[in-house]
């Protein structure tokens, strides 16, 4: 328990996706003008990462390692993950229509975004177990929640803010990332301090 | 459009870090040192390049409803490739590059190009087009990672430049990636007066999703 906690905490603040892995920074910038839509976005990540973790490493596990294809993981974890979300897409404009208008504008952007694939190629080389790998996608796809509502409100102060002409745009935003980026080293001795 | 302009074009006026600002995430990640840029450019590039040729072979062949999965499986199996070659020939960039090897099938600008222009082209102008592309990926991951590697490590080609006591690490950490791509597009912006970069904002038309989106324009973001 206390493992997977520290598993959990780790990928959320420690080693945050976004703002110290460098993963889904497109979806990070692209989609974090608006509260609503970066929730959306996030909750859409959050179910897909647990979804394509859950389908990946019993793949990975029972079905390419025992047989030597491990070279093969790329390819195979990025069709299971397009196929998952399309077929995720049509189930739920099918059966669960209230959450398919919350959430499935954002399952195409999923496909192309590198924190999915990320986090289940990483529960690989990690050796992650099953649980530790549903854990440690939980955390990551819970810490981009984080950071996205986080920047979300940054942004919407830096938009109306002076600033050089040259700085507007897109460099302004990659600079306010840059400070939520070290805010968030400030986690950094987190982990071994509570579980040492 | 000539032969010569078509290579060119992803270097300078449209490259793809600086000016279409696609690739973000290796961008920031593997700028840390000049040697790590250009590995990883070197890898996209040969992705690149291979991916262009064989999509502009079979843009006939592929059903235009599924093209997004055939290109993604298209460059996976490239992927797979340089990942079994670095692996057996240059291990040390392997274990360097970790994750963001395998990361370039998502890569943006690869599917964007795919999608942009091996499509619609012939099989040479898309190689050349590839190779463009690429070089550019590779200049703009070499500028930050000079300034990063040099400011932030003290270091450049991991020869040491500067004492311990006068680096600003942080510029070699996560943050300072954000920095130092934010200042590189404001100096461009600058020098241009706001010409050079031709995406000006982090909206719906420049994003790299569209492709596999398509239809839904802006929803996402409303």
């Amino acid at each position: 328990m206390k493992a997977l906690l520290a598993i959990l905490l780790t990928s959320m603040l420690v080693e945050n996706f976004v703002l110290a892995k460098f993963l889904a920074i497109c979806s990070f910038l692209g989609v974090s003008k608006k509260l609503d839509s970066a929730f959306g976005m996030s909750c859409a990540v959050i179910f897909v990462m647990l979804m394509a973790t859950a389908a990946t490493w019993p793949i990975y596990r029972f079905i390419l390692d025992p047989r030597g294809l491990g070279y093969l993981q790329t390819i195979v974890f990025i069709l299971v993950i397009a196929a998952l979300v399309q077929f995720v897409e049509m189930f739920l404009k099918k059966y669960v229509p209230p959450l398919y208008s919350a959430l499935g504008i954002y399952l195409p952007l999923i496909t192309t975004n590198c924190a999915v694939l990320g986090v289940v190629v990483l529960n690989i080389t990690k050796t992650y177990g099953f649980a530790e790998s549903m854990v440690n996608s939980l955390g990551a796809g819970l810490g981009y929640m984080l950071a996205m509502v986080l920047f979300c409100g940054v942004r919407s102060k830096v938009d109306n803010a002076d600033m050089p002409e040259c700085f507007r745009g897109i460099p302004i935003t990659l600079a306010a990332a840059s400070i939520m980026s070290v805010s968030f080293m400030g986690f950094s001795g987190l982990v071994t301090g509570l579980f040492g | 459009m000539g032969k010569l302009k078509t290579l060119t074009a992803g270097i300078i006026r449209e490259n793809p870090v600086l000016v279409l600002v696609l690739g973000t995430c290796p961008t920031l990640a593997v700028s840390t040192s000049v040697k790590n840029a250009i590995g990883m450019g070197i890898a996209a590039t040969f992705v690149l390049i291979g991916s262009n040729l064989v999509i502009s072979l079979l843009k006939n062949v592929i059903p235009d409803k599924v093209r997004i999965p055939c290109y993604i499986v298209v460059i996976a199996g490239f992927v797979t490739v340089v990942q079994l070659l670095l692996n057996a020939f240059v291990p040390s960039l392997y274990a360097a590059l970790g994750i963001f090897l395998p990361l370039i099938v998502v890569n943006c600008i690869i599917l964007g190009r795919a999608e942009a222009f091996a499509n619609k082209n012939g099989v040479l102008d898309s190689a050349l087009d590839g190779i463009g592309m690429g070089l550019g990926f590779t200049l703009a991951l070499c500028i930050m990672a000079t300034i990063r590697e040099i400011i932030g490590y003290g270091a450049f080609f991991e020869k040491e430049l500067i004492p311990e006591d006068f680096r600003i690490s942080i510029l070699g950490l996560a943050p300072g990636g954000f920095f130092v791509y934010g200042c590189i597009i404001a100096a461009l912006n600058k020098i241009s007066h706001g010409r050079a970069v031709k995406r000006k904002s982090f909206d719906c038309e420049s994003c790299p999703s569209f492709a596999a989106c398509g239809g839904q324009k802006g929803e996402c973001a409303k």
